[in-house]
C-alpha cells in the first residue's frame, strides 16, 4: 500500500516538474553527475574483467603444458603457447563423430522448433476459434510443470516404442511446440495488423497460404530468435543424451566432454581445450547474433 | 446471409484446431499421457521391465518416514534455492541498475555481462571444475592476492553448494536483460521530479525503479524458483558423475531421483518423488501468485 502511495506523490510532483524550466537543475547537478558517471565507468570496466575471466583462464589452461597446470601458485600466462594441445585433444577422444551427431540431432531440431512453434503460434494469434483462451491457458501452465514429472514416463513410452538408442526421443518432440516459443511467437505475431490477414482472406487465401506467404516471411526475427535458442538448448543438452544413447557412436559433444573428463580426470590442459572448442560455436553465434538473443528476451518479458 | 457468418465462423473454429493440432497432441502423448501414468505408476512397484503391482501409498510412506537419503536431498535442494534465488536476484538487479547508466561503451559492457548467460552445458561445468580447483585455479589465486586462504570448494561438503551458486551468479546477465528492458521502460519525468525535490540517486532507485519494475522481479523469483528446485545438470557432473559429491551434499532432489529411477531403475518411488516436487513446486508458485498482488506494482492499475 505504502508503495502506491509514493508513486501517486511523485506523479504529483512530475506536473509541478513541466511547469520549471530545465536549466536549472543541469546546473547544480553538472558536476557530481561527472563524478558518477567516472564511477560508473570504472566498476563497470573492473566488473568486466572479472566476468571475462574465467574465459581467458579456459583460453589460457588449454594452452598449458601439463606441468604448468600442476604449478602453483598457477599463471594467467601461459608459458610456451602450445598449439598442439587442441589436435591432441581432437585425437584423443572421437571429436569429429561428436560434432557430426551434435549437428545432425542439433539441425532437425532448429528444423523442427521453428516450423512447429510458428504453426501454432500463427494459430493462436490470428484465428479465432471456440476453446482458443483454454488451449492457450494450458500452454502456460506446461511452463510450470518440473521436466522430471515428465522424463520418466517419457522414458517409459520411448523404450516402450524401441526408440532408446536411437536420436528419435530427442529431436521428435520438437515437432509438436513448445510452450515457451508458442508465447513468444504468438507474442509477435499479435504485431501484425489483421487488416493484412483479412485483405488476404478476401483474395480467397486459406489460412495455410497465408501462414506460409505472409506469416512466415513477416516473422523472421522473432523466428531467428527461435532457432537461435532452439540451436544453444540443443546444442548444450547433456540430461537427453544421457538417458537416451548408450551406444558411443551415437554419443553428442556433450556427453562425449563428460566421458572426456572421466578419462583425464585433472589433465586440465586438453579438459579446457575441449570445453572451449564445445563452447566456441555458441560464442562466434552470439557475436553474429546478438540483436536476436536480445529480441527474445524482451519479447519473453512480455514487452515490445 | 446469418447462415453464412455462422458456416463461416466453424470454418474458421476448424482452422483454428487444424493449426494447433501438433500442440495438442503433443500436449497429449508427452505431457498429459505421461503424467497420468506417473500418477497411476507412483502407487506401485515398478522397474519397466516388469508389471506395475499396486501398493498403494507404501512409496509415499517409505519415502517421508524412512529415507534418509531423499531427507537430504530435500534439504539440499532447499538449501540451494533459498540462497541462489535470492542472490541472483539482487545481483542481477544490482547489475543492470549499474548497466542503465548513461557511460561510455555502455553497450559493449551490456554485450560483456550478458556473454556468460549463453554459455552453459558440460563445457562450462568443467571450467567451473578448474576455476575452483583449491590449488592450482584461478578464483582461490584472485583470493590470495586480497589476503583470503580460500576454501577447497568442490572438494569440502561446506562449500559445494556455495560453489554451484557462484558458478551461476556469473551468468546472472540472462535476467539482467530483463531487468535492464523493464528499467527503460520507467518514464523520465518521474526522476525529474524526483531530482527537483532533492531525492538522492538511491532514494530515486528504492522509490521509483524498484516499485516500477516489481513486474519483472515477481516473474524472475517465480521462474527462478521452478528452474532451482530442478538442479540436476551441474550436479551431476561436478560432484563426479552422478554420485551426489563429497558427503552427499551435492545430492539434489532430481540427482536423487534420477539415481533411483535409472541407476535402480526403481521407477514407481522415482515417480512418487516427482509427484512431491510436483506438488512442493506447486504450492510455492501459489504462494507467489497470491502474494503477488501486496507488492507487485501495475503499470495503469486502479488501487
Amino acid at each position: 500500500m505504502a508503495k502506491t502511495d509514493d508513486k501517486t506523490v511523485y506523479m504529483d510532483k512530475s506536473e509541478k516538474a513541466k511547469s520549471l524550466s530545465k536549466p536549472r537543475y543541469f546546473e547544480h547537478r553538472g558536476n557530481r553527475n561527472n563524478m558518477w558517471k567516472v564511477f560508473n565507468f570504472v566498476l563497470l570496466a573492473a566488473g568486466s574483467l572479472l566476468i571475462l575471466s574465467p574465459l581467458w583462464w579456459m583460453f589460457a589452461t588449454s594452452l598449458k603444458t601439463m606441468q604448468e597446470v600442476m604449478a602453483y601458485p598457477p599463471s594467467f600466462f601461459p608459458e610456451s603457447w602450445e598449439w598442439g594441445n587442441y589436435i591432441r585433444t581432437w585425437q584423443v577422444a572421437p571429436f569429429t563423430t561428436y560434432t557430426i551427431n551434435t549437428l545432425t540431432i542439433t539441425t532437425l531440431v532448429v528444423f523442427g522448433s521453428v516450423l512447429a512453434n510458428s504453426f501454432i503460434a500463427y494459430g493462436f494469434a490470428k484465428i479465432p476459434f471456440r476453446g482458443k483462451n483454454i488451449w492457450f491457458a494450458i500452454v502456460l501452465s506446461t511452463m510450470m510443470i518440473p521436466g522430471f514429472v515428465t522424463l520418466i514416463p517419457q522414458y517409459v513410452l520411448f523404450s516402450k516404442l524401441g526408440w532408446v538408442n536411437t536420436y528419435y526421443p530427442l529431436i521428435v518432440p520438437h515437432f509438436f511446440g513448445s510452450a515457451f516459443y508458442i508465447f513468444l511467437l504468438r507474442q509477435f505475431y499479435m504485431t501484425i495488423p489483421t487488416e493484412l490477414i483479412e485483405a488476404a482472406k478476401i483474395e480467397g487465401a486459406s489460412h495455410f497460404y497465408i501462414w506460409w506467404k505472409i506469416g512466415l516471411p513477416l516473422t523472421k526475427p522473432a523466428l531467428a530468435t527461435v532457432a537461435i535458442f532452439s540451436f544453444n538448448g540443443a546444442w548444450n543438452d547433456f540430461l537427453g543424451p544421457l538417458l537416451y544413447l548408450n551406444d558411443e557412436n551415437l554419443y553428442t559433444l556433450q556427453l562425449g566432454l563428460a566421458v572426456f573428463k572421466g578419462q583425464l580426470n585433472t589433465q586440465w590442459n586438453y579438459l579446457m581445450a575441449g570445453s572451449l572448442l564445445v563452447l566456441l560455436p555458441v560464442i562466434l553465434l552470439f557475436f553474429f547474433f546478438q540483436k536476436y538473443f536480445i529480441q527474445g528476451i524482451n519479447l519473453s518479458s512480455g514487452g515490445k | 446471409m446469418r447462415k453464412k457468418g455462422w458456416t463461416m465462423r466453424r470454418k474458421e473454429g476448424i482452422y483454428g484446431y487444424i493449426f494447433i493440432m501438433p500442440f495438442i497432441v503433443g500436449f497429449i502423448g508427452f505431457t498429459a499421457g505421461p503424467l497420468l501414468f506417473s500418477l497411476a505408476g507412483s502407487f506401485t512397484d515398478y522397474n519397466i521391465t516388469s508389471q506395475m503391482e499396486f501398493i498403494g501409498v507404501e512409496n509415499y510412506q517409505s519415502l517421508i518416514v524412512e529415507d534418509g537419503l531423499f531427507r537430504t536431498s530435500l534439504w539440499n535442494t532447499l538449501y540451494y534455492v533459498a540462497l541462489s534465488v535470492p542472490l541472483t536476484t539482487l545481483g542481477a538487479i544490482f547489475l543492470s541498475a549499474l548497466l542503465n547508466q548513461d557511460v561510455p561503451g555502455i553497450r559493449y559492457f551490456r554485450t560483456l555481462y550478458y556473454l556468460p548467460a549463453i554459455l552453459s552445458g558440460v563445457g562450462v561445468y568443467l571450467l567451473w571444475m578448474q576455476l575452483l580447483e583449491p590449488g592450482t585455479g584461478m578464483v582461490n589465486l584472485i583470493l590470495s592476492w586480497v589476503g583470503i586462504d580460500g576454501p577447497n570448494w568442490l572438494f569440502d561438503p561446506d562449500w559445494t553448494k556455495p560453489s554451484l551458486i557462484l558458478m551461476k551468479l556469473w551468468s546472472v546477465g540472462g535476467s539482467m536483460l530483463l531487468y535492464l528492458a523493464s528499467m527503460q521502460g520507467v518514464s523520465k519525468s518521474l526522476y525529474e521530479a524526483a531530482e527537483i525535490d532533492g531525492a538522492s540517486r538511491w532514494k530515486q532507485f528504492i522509490h521509483i525503479t524498484i516499485p516500477m519494475i516489481t513486474p519483472v522481479i515477481f516473474f524472475d523469483v517465480v521462474t527462478s524458483l521452478i528452474g532451482g528446485f530442478q538442479i540436476f545438470q551441474e550436479a551431476y557432473i561436478m560432484s563426479g558423475n552422478g554420485e551426489g559429491g563429497p558427503a552427499n551434499s551435492l545430492l539434489f532432489y532430481n540427482l536423487y531421483m534420477w539415481n533411483q529411477a535409472f541407476e535402480s531403475f526403481d521407477m514407481g518411488y522415482a515417480m512418487a518423488m516427482s509427484w512431491i516436487l510436483f506438488v512442493i513446486v506447486f504450492i510455492l508458485t501459489i504462494i507467489n501468485l497470491k502474494l503477488a498482488p501486496r507488492w507487485v506494482h501495475y503499470e495503469g492499475e486502479e488501487k
